[in-house]
């Protein structure tokens, strides 16, 4: 006997449902088919297609009205189901009732609107269906801007899709980088630039507060009061089951309908649901995958056919041209796992396999994802991966034979593969001067000029150097970083400055590093070099830095802290000494010391009280001494012609002008002055990494000393007349050494290695050179001239513990 | 287990800690991922170093005091150095409440 199905909606998933039942019997139904948009099944996943102009809606469609007139089935598309009568058996349609024998509920999701104002505005749009799609393509005019909220899948092929049609594209995404669900970081990193190329702006950690406009939408306002101008809005923030109806009907709902592994609801056996509406075991579905799963077990159960529905992972890929990436399984979570990253930055290729225990678990992938499918299937089928690990990044390509060794990968690579992208070498062209004498990575650049010019081919040099080579290959002596990166300091700087690599991610991706972001030796170091380099765009990250600069102060044994106001130039009064003494009365500071550097050091504070003792020092004028820093600590003086019967300049003014124009910089290692009033030099300014000594002619700039675990006398940079010229040469040489030397190299390591006269040339015989280091300085003193305590002081409760649970009762 | 609420993943910083203080002392909640969070003992084994003041890499940190570095997983420390520090059940739920299991932080030993 023939039953009644009733189906709510015309998706992806009832489609295949629809399918499978025509297939297996197609007389076991008399089959109504409602929708709430005016027509059938389609391909939504291929709506972005349509909607960059690569594709129309005839070629998504999936089943044509043949299709429902060869099967008999009832289309009552256009119309929306208002109610399910579960008691009588009646779906109640916006033009007519229907009753079933069976229902089955396909609403899929709706998407999710942020409540901020101005959402009802027009022009404001979600992206869902063909009619979404069809008035942005009506919105888009070239030159027009528009605004996508949210860097997600859905978001990104939007924005793809309209700058393809010539609009002024810019992505807000709440996170800190893209499509944060299935990508880490670096891959992010890339997605980002690929996407910024095509002319889309991409802001990250960006959190829209309100939606501006009239009549219809003019612009996006953020939380940092940016404002954007706007005249299409793309709302892309997520989707939510569409389970109206069944609430309504009081089937169990949690956040999808709950059904059972036979995608039966819960409450009624009679009552199917399948797709994005559902729920099941905890988990709600995005991507198409699972519902064709679930659609043949709904197919078999209408059919009285045991099958039981399995979650499985899932695989995302984008579509939009140009950025391929791939991302599946497990990335996050979990104790027990271990990463193997790739990085090809010639090619802009990212790969990171994510292993617990001897399986895969987890793939990212960017820029070649050929392999994607076959880690896929690895990571579905928990397939044993031990054997191949060493060579499993490499893809199935290099598995299985004997050569279960790394450098395989570079031996198969074939004659013509391009090693150097700079200077266009192949392989074959290094073999050739390798076997014709070139044994070191020198001998290689000279003859072929590989790796001589950006050099981040240097490790895949190094690598054919020793496959055809053997033993015979000495590794560079060189020091590297860090185990994360084949690369040294000098040549990281390098690189940083050539290829313009603003943020860490830049850096990790381009210069290929091992681990997905960095260790505890390279992230300070990478830090530094990048607020260097690029003061303003580069944003210095805190968690890169070791705590004392992360705290701005000095973690002691026993992990409080220590905390010293700046003295400038070793002079205070009875006020800054009275809010000292207050201070370490009041947060019981167990030791007052005077310190070697003309400055008072509180020791002994507790962590969640320095935001405390800050605001009260700051309320007494008092900043950070900085004593805890890679940057300007002390400038020493003595009490000069003010007092000293000997004095000849103003050694206290020099010495406090100039802890006015350093104060706060950041350097490679610490950096202390001094300016003594005559050469008795009671400032012991002949031992400081700059210390100047004042004579009858002028002042005598010397730099370079030590007196710390080497001691060593300065050396003389310039003898000049005036106070300005003393000053300008000691910024200027500051800044030169800023800008070249080794992450914790203090100035006489660096000065060793790079000579006085270099420094000299740079600093002293060439004017122009000097003031535009002077110059250069000061745009980032624009950024970091600041008391950091002051900045801090308000953010007391990221001081305190997260949680306090010593109040909780007692187990 | 009883899954305790102590906060939200974003009081966390990316490749960040915050402390939890507890009766027998305090344990440090690392944000690895923009969504992961380990939790473990605060204090090194080398010298008692307050290991959430460390910088975070990987699923590691290393100590603030001497670099000594554990895996955040395992507890273990890496390399040449031997040691371990305790590890405890924590997990996300979707809003991105950071949960922890109170019996386990009950159950440990006062260290
Ligand atoms: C407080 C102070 C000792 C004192 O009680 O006087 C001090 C204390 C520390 N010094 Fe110093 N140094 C202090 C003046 C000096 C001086 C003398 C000077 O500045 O006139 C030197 C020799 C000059 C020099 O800088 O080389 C000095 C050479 C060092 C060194 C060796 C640096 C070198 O390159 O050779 C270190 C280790 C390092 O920086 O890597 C160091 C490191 C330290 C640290 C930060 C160790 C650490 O990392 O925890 C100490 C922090 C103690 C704490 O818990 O607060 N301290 N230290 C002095 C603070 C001066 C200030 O007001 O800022
Ligand atoms: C632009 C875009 C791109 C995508 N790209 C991909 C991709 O690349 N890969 C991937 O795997 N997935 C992708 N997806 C997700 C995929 O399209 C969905 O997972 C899938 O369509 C869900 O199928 P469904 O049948 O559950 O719901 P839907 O396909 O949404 O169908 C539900 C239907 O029910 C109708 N309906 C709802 N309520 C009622 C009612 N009360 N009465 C009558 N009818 C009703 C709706 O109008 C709708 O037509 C994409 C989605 C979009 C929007
Ligand atoms: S000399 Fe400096 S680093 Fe050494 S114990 Fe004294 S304060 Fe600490
Ligand atoms: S206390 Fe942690 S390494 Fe010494």
């Amino acid at each position: 006997m023939t039953q009644k199905l009733v189906i709510i909606g015309a998706g992806m998933a009832s489609g295949r449902v629809i399918e499978h039942l025509a297939a297996l019997d197609p007389a076991a139904y008399d089959i109504t088919l409602f929708n709430a948009e005016p027509r059938g099944n389609y391909n939504r996943i291929m709506l972005s297609p349509v909607l960059s102009g690569e594709k129309t809606y005839d070629d998504i469609v999936t089943h044509d009205d043949a299709f429902y007139a060869e099967h008999a089935i009832t289309c009552r598309f256009g119309e929306t189901v208002t109610r399910i009568d579960r008691t009588r058996k009646i779906v109640h349609g916006a033009k007519g009732d229907v009753p079933y024998d069976k229902l089955l509920i396909a609403t899929g999701s709706a998407p999710f609107i942020i409540p901020v104002d101005g959402r009802d505005l027009e022009g404001v749009i979600t992206y869902r269906d063909l009619d979404d799609t069809n008035a942005m393509i009506a919105a888009a005019r070239p030159g027009r801007k528009a605004v996508v909220i949210g860097g997600g899948l859905l978001g990104l092929e939007a924005a793809a899709g309209l700058a393809e049609r010539g609009m002024d594209v810019t992505v807000v995404h709440l996170m800190g980088h893209l499509m944060e669900r299935q990508l880490d970081e670096a891959a992010g990193y890339l997605l980002r630039r690929d996407l910024e190329k095509r002319g889309i702006t991409v802001l990250t950690g960006a959190s829209t507060t309100a939606i501006l406009g009239a009549n219809r939408v003019e612009g996006v306002l953020l939380a940092d009061d940016t404002a954007l101008e706007a005249d299409l809005v793309v709302m892309a923030v997520g989707i939510r089951p569409e389970t109206r109806l069944a609430n309504d009907a009081g089937l169990e709902v949690v956040r999808g309908i709950a059904v059972n592994a036979q995608m039966q609801s819960l409450s009624d056996p009679d009552v199917f649901a399948v797709g994005e509406c559902v729920e099941f075991d905890g988990h709600l579905f995005g991507l198409v995958a699972p519902l064709y799963d679930q659609a043949k077990v709904v197919a078999h159960g209408l059919l009285d056919r045991p099958d039981a529905f399995t979650v499985r992972d899932t695989a995302t890929k984008l579509k939009v041209t140009g950025c391929d990436l791939f991302s599946a399984g497990d990335f996050a979570d979990g104790p027990g796992r271990e990463d193997i990253v790739f990085r090809d930055p010639a090619r802009g290729v990212y790969k990171r396999l994510v292993i617990e225990g001897d399986r895969l678990v987890g793939a990212v992938m960017y820029g070649d994802t050929a392999d994607g499918n076959w880690f896929f299937g690895l990571i579905r089928d928990g397939t044993e991966i031990d054997e191949m690990r060493e060579t499993l990044i490499f893809g199935p390509a290099f598995q299985g034979g004997a050569s279960a060794d790394p450098l395989s990968a570079v031996a198969a690579l074939p004659p013509e593969a391009e090693i150097c992208g700079c200077n266009g070498v192949c392989k074959s062209t290094i073999v050739q001067a390798i076997d014709g004498g070139a044994a070191d990575l020198g001998a290689v650049r000279a003859a072929t000029k590989a790796s001589a010019s950006c050099g981040t081919c240097t490790g895949l040099v190094e690598q054919l150097l020793q496959v055809t080579l053997g033993d015979d290959y000495a590794a560079p002596a060189a020091q590297p970083v860090c185990g994360c990166t084949g690369l040294t300091h000098e040549d990281v700087r390098r690189l940083i400055k050539a290829q313009e690599l603003k943020s860490q991610p830049a850096v990790w991706q381009e210069l290929g590093w091992s681990t997905p972001n960095g260790c505890h030796v390279c992230r300070p170091a990478i830090n530094f070099y990048l607020l260097a380099d690029w003061p303003v765009e580069y944003r210095d990250d805190p968690q890169s830095r070791f705590v004392n600069e992360r705290k701005h102060a000095n973690i002691q044994k026993d992990g409080t802290f220590s905390v010293v106001p700046r003295m400038w130039g070793g002079i205070t009064n009875a006020a800054e000494l009275r809010a000292i003494a207050d201070a370490a009365e009041k947060y019981d500071v167990p030791t007052v010391k005077v310190t070697g550097g003309q400055r008072i050091d509180l020791l002994g504070v507790k962590g969640e009280d320095l935001p405390h003792i800050w605001a009260d020092l700051n309320r007494a004028g008092l900043v950070s001494g900085h004593a805890y820093s890679k940057g300007l600590r002390t400038v020493k003086t003595c009490v000069g012609t003010d007092h000293c019967r000997f004095g000849t300049q103003d050694s206290t003014g020099l010495g406090i002008k100039l802890e006015q124009i350093l104060w706060g910089s950041w350097t490679p290692h610490k950096v202390k002055l001094a300016v003594s009033g005559c050469p008795r030099n009671c400032a012991e300014a002949t031992c400081k990494d700059v210390g100047i000594v004042c004579v009858d002619s002028g002042y005598q700039v010397g730099v370079a000393g030590a007196a710390g675990m080497d001691l060593k006398e300065t050396e003389r940079l310039a003898d000049v007349a005036t106070e300005a010229e003393a000053i300008e040469m000691t910024v200027a040489f500051i800044q030169l050494y800023r800008e070249n030397a080794k992450y914790l190299d203090r100035p006489y390591k660096w000065v060793a290695k790079v000579g006085l006269d270099w420094v000299k040339n740079h600093v002293v015989a060439d004017a122009d050179n000097r003031r535009a280091l002077v110059a250069r300085f000061e745009v980032s003193q624009t950024v970091y001239r600041k008391d950091p305590w002051a900045e801090h002081a308000a953010d007391a409760p990221r001081f305190a513990p997260l949680a306090d649970l010593t109040l909780e009762a007692a187990e | 287990m009883s899954w305790l609420d102590i906060g939200h993943i974003d009081d966390i910083p990316l490749r960040g800690a915050r402390l939890v203080r507890t009766r027998l002392g305090c344990v440090g909640l690392f944000r690895t991922a923009e969504a992961e969070v380990f939790a473990t003992s605060n204090a090194c084994p080398h010298k008692g170093g307050p290991l959430s003041e460390g910088i975070v890499h990987g699923r590691k940190v290393t100590c603030p005091l001497h670099n000594w570095v554990f895996s955040l997983e395992t507890g273990e420390a890496m390399g040449a150095d031997e040691g371990r520090i305790a590890t405890y059940p924590v997990r996300l739920d979707v809003a991105g409440r950071i949960l922890i299991d109170a019996d386990a932080l009950g159950k440990r030993s006062a260290a």
